[in-house]
């Protein structure tokens, strides 16, 4: 037997809020899993979707997306871009068939370091149970070997 | 080709003791583009900085990385190293290994290897970032001040005192805002009228500064340096070029019996009128809603009065926009209205009346002449009952704060009353004293020990007249009884509540607002007095309740904050803003819909002749914050974040 799984996961987060959230845990000197890798941006509204189908080219097995709180945004709307955006691209995962579990949505203030260890701890443990995220690189394959285009 | 240099700090033990500096640097010096890596115990000492300097100047780096704490810690420092070294500070990056690895991990092994991916991703981002120039963008250096009450009297007066031009606008015909129509201040209990008077004449002199009374805020463009201001000037129907405000016209109105709002209702205006005698510009205006001219067409008795013809019936409203570079928002408040607290009998009862009504009755200048008299029968009260907390710190009636004055100018009342009537009785019904300030403690007590103010600690439940008398049942939460109190006048210590169009009005001009209506500012603590909106600023208690020394010391510091602005001809702002590539471009205007900061503009491009060749957005570089939602929005990717560019970001969650 190998050794367990751990999972990779990717976050995508504004620098206002969870990013400062992050360092607040750090800061509070926290421990949480280790599995997750931050992207800092400057607010969640700069999110495409593209970064989160990246990161799961990449080999992630989770994905979150995380900043201000509603009403909270350093930019005054950014946040709603991203849920609303949000909203749609969920829509299309389960279209074409990524779980939707994989991506998480939250909300993390500069004040939230404990929420932040919680919030790590806690998809860690979720995207462990589901395992590694194989299909999507299977599928990249197939589009690489078999794709006409 | 890239030549970046990695610099890999211990952070004494922070870092060293969880993360695996050595493995890291080794494993990263063999990265595709890194030319050079080392690692030391403080990098953001003098000599870390010096040798990240020598690294860049001996190793021709063309981007860093320096993996240690937060970027909001030392990103700052070590740009400045690498400007410094020749290098462009943009050509830095910070990889945070301190608070998002080695403080927050258990296990070396792993947190090395997220220190690994980390840094490698930095590296991969680096090497894509470009050169960036701070942007300068012009200040307009003329100030606009919203609001001409004492905070914005103020704040106007020290702005032009420093040598800039001041618009002040103020919506009421008089500037002079609420402090005009209080009696005495505390806790000095000198009159309001007396300190406040001066301040208006001298700021309607001062050559730096131009009043605008009668008109209001209509529009708020640009930004930061560069606003336009639209405001529309309301018409008086006197001219104020001419007039000499000889009050000739106010004295032969025959619309005589119009309550009037400077008094709360307590004393009778003209149709044609000042709101005070002490008003500033003391120019009259004509009520058209109550004009019988305007109603019935005629009259014009105000006309054939004025010796100098400064009767202007056909006056009209004109819009005049002003170009600004920074804006002061001291709009002010206003005094709940206790028709909510049916308990209290307001509105019911002539002589259950507010805080406002009770400065009115005892200002010199107010429709008793000074005298405390009730206003039912005009009767000296013999006992008056005070009601503190009426609407503040109340979560049922909304407003959840408390309003910081009341305890103070109840205090005030009950001496004044203990001033005029030698034998008067006061009851004060109170949930705490809160008199925290300067000489404020001293002055509740001095109310109590010398002006015998009776307090009792606890609510009114009920409050109803009978025989002539007002009966105020409450309870004593100091002896657990129940009291009675007869009273011949009732005042009650209102909230302190936001403008009533406060909200509508900071969606107007683009700041924000918390629940209630006061306005946001950008940090409670740190940055007061500033806006999130860059170059708006706030004075006074249009951001929360506020008594005169905490306003006036707020506008100065609005004051200094736009004179600091003011101190440059140019602005330098972070580069990290949004550009459009025209090539591509495909004028859809999602950007501009997603826009939070209507930063986006359409442009024309034309050939030589003039000829329209295509319309694609533009971004203003001085109004572009940067928060990149334009980027994402963008269905044809013409649209990038410099600092975040989509390649960089790729390139950044490929090295993970």
């Amino acid at each position: 037997m190998s050794e367990p799984f751990e999972p990779k996961i990717v976050a995508f987060v504004c620098t206002y809020c969870t990013y400062a959230g992050a360092d607040l845990a750090g800061t509070s000197r926290m421990k949480y899993a280790p599995n997750v890798r931050i992207v800092r941006l400057p607010c969640t509204g700069r999110i495409s979707p593209m970064f989160i189908l990246k990161a799961l080219q990449k080999g992630a097995d989770g994905v979150l997306v995380s900043g201000c709180h509603p009403g909270d945004c350093h930019f005054a709307q950014g946040n709603y871009h991203a849920r609303r955006r949000w909203t749609v691209f969920r829509a299309l995962l389960s279209f074409t068939g990524i779980p939707e579990e994989r991506i998480k949505f939250s909300w993390i203030s500069a004040a939230e370091g404990a929420k932040f260890a919680e919030l790590i701890n806690g998809i860690t443990d979720e995207i462990r149970a589901l395992g590694p995220f194989e299909q999507y690189q299977e599928l990249q394959k197939v589009i690489e070997t078999q794709s006409t285009y | 080709m890239a030549k970046i240099g990695v610099f890999v700090c211990h952070c004494g033990e922070n870092i060293a003791s969880m993360v695996d500096t050595g493995k890291l640097v080794t494993t990263i010096s063999e990265h595709p583009g890194v030319a050079f890596s080392s690692e030391y115990k403080y990098f953001c000492s003098d000599p870390g900085q010096e040798t990240v300097k020598k690294a860049i100047r001996e190793n021709n780096l063309t981007g860093v990385v320096v993996a240690a704490c937060s970027p909001r810690m030392h990103e700052q420092t070590f740009r400045k190293a690498c400007a410094e070294a020749g290098l462009n500070p943009y050509m830095l990056e910070l990889a945070n290994i301190r608070e998002q690895c080695s403080w927050v991990h258990t296990d070396k092994i792993q947190a090395t290897d997220k220190a690994i991916e980390i840094t490698r991703s930095l590296v991969e981002k680096v090497k894509r970032n470009n050169n960036l120039q701070p942007i300068s963008v012009p200040v307009t250096r003329r100030a606009m001040v919203i609001g001409g009450g004492v905070a914005g009297i103020q704040a106007a007066l020290d702005i032009a005192s420093a040598g800039r031009e001041v618009i002040l606008v103020e919506r009421e015909p008089s500037i002079g805002g609420h402090m005009a129509q209080l009696s005495e201040t505390f806790p000095t209990l000198d009159c309001s009228q007396c300190i406040l008077t001066p301040r208006m004449v001298e700021a309607v002199q001062h050559p730096n500064i131009t009043v605008m009374t009668y008109s209001e805020v209509e529009e708020v463009d640009g930004y930061i340096g560069n606003f336009t201001v639209k405001v529309r000037q309301k018409a008086r129907y006197v001219k104020m070029e001419t007039c000499t405000g000889c009050g000739d016209c106010i004295q032969k109105c025959p619309v005589k019996k119009i309550p009037s709002d400077f008094e709360c209702g307590l004393g009778n205006r003209t149709a044609i009128y000042t709101p005070f005698a002490q008003a500033v510009p003391n120019v009259p205006v004509i009520d058209r809603d109550r004009c019988t001219y305007f109603k019935n067409g005629k009259c014009k008795i105000c006309q054939k009065t004025c010796q100098i013809d400064s009767i202007d019936f056909e006056q009209q409203d004109r819009m005049v926009s002003l170009e600004v570079g920074a804006i002061v928002v001291a709009t002010g408040f206003q005094v709940q209205n206790t028709a909510l607290y049916g308990e209290y009998g307001y509105g019911r009862y002539k002589d259950v009346i507010t805080g406002l009504h009770f400065e009115r009755l005892a200002s010199a200048s107010g429709p008793t002449a000074g005298k405390i008299l009730r206003p039912s029968d005009g009767k000296e009260p013999e006992t008056i009952v005070f009601l503190q907390c009426a609407g503040s710190r109340d979560a049922a009636k909304g407003v959840k704060y408390c309003s910081k004055i009341c305890c103070m100018y109840t205090a005030k009342h009950a001496m004044l009353y203990a001033h005029k009537v030698h034998h008067g009785k006061t009851r004060i019904f109170y949930m705490d004293i809160r008199a925290a300030g300067k000489g404020y403690d001293e002055f509740t007590r001095r109310a109590i020990e010398e002006d015998q103010a009776g307090y009792i600690r606890g609510r009114v439940s009920k409050l109803y007249e009978e025989n002539g008398k007002l009966i105020v049942r409450g309870v004593d939460t100091l002896l657990g009884k129940p009291v009675e109190v007869e009273a011949d006048m009732v005042v009650l210590a209102t909230a302190m509540i936001p403008q009533p169009d406060a909200k509508e009005f900071a969606k107007r001009i683009g700041i924000g607002y918390d629940e209630y209506g006061f306005y946001n500012e950008a940090h409670l603590k740190l940055r007061p007095v500033e806006t999130a909106t860059a170059g708006i600023y706030l004075a006074g208690a249009c951001q929360s309740p506020k008594d005169i020394p905490d306003s006036v010391a707020q506008a100065s510091a609005a004051a200094a904050k736009v004179l600091g602005l003011f101190s440059k001809e140019q602005l330098e702002r972070e580069p990290v803003v949004a550009s459009v590539s025209d090539s591509t471009c495909a004028g859809c205007w999602g950007c501009v819909i997603a826009c939070p900061y209507n930063a986006i503009d359409r442009r024309d491009i034309t050939d030589r002749n003039g000829n329209l060749i295509k319309r694609v957005a533009s971004v203003n570089p001085g109004l572009c914050q940067g928060c990149g939602t334009c980027v994402s929005f963008c269905r044809s990717n013409s649209i990038d974040l410099a600092g975040f560019t989509e390649k960089q970001i790729f390139a950044e969650v490929m090295g993970l």
